[in-house]
């Protein structure tokens, strides 16, 4: 599954592994502000674009093909209102929402690919996002697979039989609610048992280095070029 | 010697009405190991959480010396260390490291302690490269061990494990029973599998509709409970007897 | 629908996320409560049950099938508080983890799912879940907590200057209204299957003043206008608001001098009234939210 691959990626032990995750978001949004706000799109603009991803890619060592293929399943959703545009006689449009979109997913694998969720959450409540919604992202994350892999088994056990009808799947989505529940019982029992007694402690507080500030630096100077020097020159 | 774990007359009713514990006369001492045996819905579990306080019921509890009450319960816990029967709902956290160093955190160890805890906790289940592991990556076994160093980790005198040894295989099943073997606290296993309860323990208690009724050395339990569980249960005698 | 990144004008997602934040925020303190030991990991585990389920499909007709969304669930089974946090941890792992939906439009697609989507699909429940009208009213919540979200994207996006012809603007909420009514038929079918497994597990929204009733009827109503309103993309009547409040004029100078590069095409008058249109319409939904909301706490169950 596509989430236990990504998380494959982000156990790597790269430069842009090794930095503060903050750094990252920051330069992430930074890029994605760059890339929205821009106002016209061209081949020269996706090359200009690209390269720092592609090289962000290379330098993380994550397999090139996997994260373009991966970025792309934006573009049906893009396609869809890219032809509109074009029916419209907007060109321009239509190809800036399939570039656009396309150049910011591949920027958010980046991250990601880059970054294991528990590192970015934590990084993200320094950034002030509020802890609880934080927690219950990572505990989201954390049963994604196993609630999954219980759904797959219960459409397979459904499917060796015949499949099943729409109140059957709508009670096997009942049972799903059911085992879900009390395993969120479960599992606050187990946080009790080890002293759970409300406010959850983080093992060790990130600390951002020189290197983390340098790169800051560096990535958002380049975000500025591309956006208001290099992207002027099409502009006009 | 004060027992370690003093148990008399729980009775304890579910919301639903049912009575789980009727009446319920136990004692653990330092250093011994006890299984505990009995049908499903025989009440082990319900018991077993009472040991530390997230059931409270009706009777005595007292581990360690403290009585298990509402505003006991932080240190009860402290002394008690519960590996649960489902390693999944044990293992909450994003990695190994993370959820080990659960227990230490809440006990008020500054992270470096923590972490030295954790680090040391794991090497003794042999789980020591799994540091940076997501936890659905690991097998049963492993997961069961993991979920063990968590309880290690905050150094408890008693360690309860509920049904420890399902879904591992048999080198599992060996891997777990090498680690506590070497743990010098006293334990208490419920269990269904009667090789690893023989392995351990030396005394056991069998409970069947939520009182004990039988507590006494293992091999003496079990040769009654292969061949006659009790006057109300059903059983096949196995071929050839 | 999650709408990805680069889709939006920059008044559009910036304004979104701006409006999302505190909302999320005062949610996230609503739902956590004093319970945050038992809070955590149901919310967490509920929003993994979503996306399992999104996996079960529901058989509708010859060789399609639908599933299950979940908003109207997640709000009739956690209340609108807790549900629009597991939304919005939802759409947030989507975001990140998935592509499934863009990070800059992370507040455009919280506002559109995690809060009037939630919001819309416990109203009719609230309302009406009490009584005789029960299956009913899980099916209105199902179908406007789907059409309400998707109005709202389409309505953004045609703000955004995102050239989508009438004709299928219409054909798209005609769509949306198809998964709307499956939506709604999925929670009924799903809230009463849960029932029978653990009639406990299923609040029943306490008994309704009459007065407050109409309130709440007329708050869905007014939602659900806006919704619409903002989908047709014609705020002509804000539009003569502007210019008469000399808005226009003045929301022109403060775009134009700092942030000159960003003009889209259809830029000038046209451009500035719809960005003022959107952003009033989407203040008079976070408003209508609030007091929504203010008011089903006042006289809610659990």
């Amino acid at each position: 599954m596509h989430h236990v691959e990504l998380d494959r990626w982000s156990r790597g032990r790269s430069l842009l592994h090794a930095r503060d995750a903050r750094v990252k978001i920051l330069l992430l949004v930074a890029y994605l502000a760059a890339v929205a706000t821009s106002p016209r799109v061209s081949v020269a603009w996706l090359a200009v674009y690209g390269f720092p991803l592609l090289a962000a890619v290379l330098v993380a060592d994550l397999p090139v093909g996997a994260v373009l293929l991966r970025a792309a399943v934006v573009l049906p959703f893009s396609a869809a209102f890219a032809v509109a545009s074009v029916v419209a006689g907007d060109s321009q449009r239509a190809a800036a929402l399939a570039l656009k979109s396309y150049l910011s997913a591949a920027a958010v694998l980046v991250l990601m690919g880059t970054t294991p969720l528990g590192r970015l959450l934590r990084g993200l409540e320094r950034l002030r996002v509020p802890g609880f919604l934080i927690l219950v992202v990572q505990f989201l994350h954390r049963y994604l697979f196993v609630l999954s892999e219980q759904a797959q088994h219960m459409r397979l056990a459904a499917l060796c039989r015949g499949g099943w009808s729409f109140r059957q799947a709508a009670g096997g989505v009942a049972v799903l609610f059911a085992r879900s529940y009390d395993r969120a019982e479960g599992i606050h029992q187990a946080m009790l048992a080890r002293g759970f007694a409300g406010r959850a402690a983080s093992p060790e507080p990130a600390r951002a280095g020189w290197k983390d500030w340098l790169f800051l630096l560096a990535g958002l100077a380049l975000v500025a070029a591309l956006r208001f020097f290099l992207g002027g020159v099409w502009s006009r | 010697m004060e027992p370690l774990i003093k148990v008399r007359d729980l009775h304890f009713r579910y919301e639903d009405g049912t009575l789980a514990l009727d009446g319920v006369n136990f004692e653990l001492s330092a250093g011994e190991t006890v299984a505990l045996f009995g049908p499903n819905g025989s009440g082990k579990t319900t018991f077993v959480l009472h040991l530390n306080g997230l059931l409270l019921g009706q009777g005595e509890v007292t581990v360690g010396g403290l009585r298990v009450e509402k505003n006991n319960l932080g240190l009860v816990r402290r002394k008690v260390g519960l590996v649960f029967q489902d390693a999944d709902e044990q293992l909450f956290m994003p990695t190994v490291f993370e959820d080990v160093c659960f227990g230490p955190l809440n006990l008020g160890l500054s992270p470096p302690e923590a972490a030295a805890a954790a680090r040391h906790a794991l090497e003794q289940v042999g789980m020591g490269h799994a540091l940076e592991r997501a936890p659905y990556h690991l097998s049963a076994g492993e997961k069961r061990r993991v979920a063990l160093a968590g309880v290690l980790a905050m150094q408890p005198e008693i360690l309860v494990l509920d049904e420890p040894t399902t879904f591992l295989d048999p080198p599992g099943r060996r891997a777990l029973l090498e680690v506590l073997r070497g743990l010098p606290q006293a334990k208490l296993i419920v269990t269904h599998d009667v090789w690893f309860a023989r392995a351990l323990a030396r005394r056991a208690v069998f409970f069947e509709r939520g009182r004990i009724v039988r507590d006494g050395p293992v091999d003496e339990l079990l040769a009654r409970f292969h061949w006659n569980l009790s006057e109300s249960l059903d059983v096949v005698a196995p071929p050839g007897a | 629908m999650h709408i990805p990144d680069g889709f939006l004008s920059t008044a559009v997602w910036l304004g979104l996320d701006a409006a999302s934040l505190p909302a999320v925020g005062y949610l996230a303190r609503r739902a956590r409560g004093d319970l945050e030991a038992t809070r955590v990991p149901l919310l967490g585990v509920m929003g993994a049950f979503v996306f399992a389920a999104q996996m079960i499909n529901f058989p509708v007709g010859v060789g399609t099938s639908g599933h299950l969304v979940g908003g109207a669930l997640l709000a009739i089974m956690l209340g609108p508080a807790a549900a629009a946090v597991v939304m919005t941890a939802i759409l947030a792992i989507q975001a990140l983890v998935f592509q499934d939906g863009g990070v800059l439009a992370l507040g455009a697609n919280v506002v559109n799912m995690a809060l009037v989507g939630v919001l819309a699909g416990y109203v009719p429940y609230r309302l009406w879940g009490g009584a005789r009208y029960r299956d009913a009213a899980i099916f209105l919540g199902g179908f406007f907590s789907v059409l309400a979200g998707a109005a709202l994207a389409i309505g953004e996006l045609l703000i955004s200057g995102v050239r989508i012809p009438p004709a299928l603007v219409w054909v798209s909420l005609g769509l949306f209204s198809v998964t709307a009514a499956l939506e709604g038929a999925i929670t009924v079918a799903v809230v009463k299957g849960i029932e029978a497994l653990d009639p406990g597990l299923v609040r029943r929204p306490a008994a309704m003043r009459r007065a407050a009733a109409v309130i709440f009827a007329l708050a869905a109503v007014g939602l659900a206008a806006v919704g619409v309103w903002l989908a047709s993309g014609l705020p002509d009547g804000l539009e003569k608001l502007a210019q008469t409040l000399g808005l226009e004029a003045r929301a022109r100078r403060l775009y134009a001098t700092p942030l000159a590069d960003y003009r889209l095409p259809g830029s000038g008058a046209g451009w500035v009234s719809q960005a003022a249109a959107g952003i009033l319409g989407l203040a008079l939904i976070y408003l209508l939210c609030l007091a929504v909301g203010r008011m089903i706490s006042r006289r809610g169950s659990a």
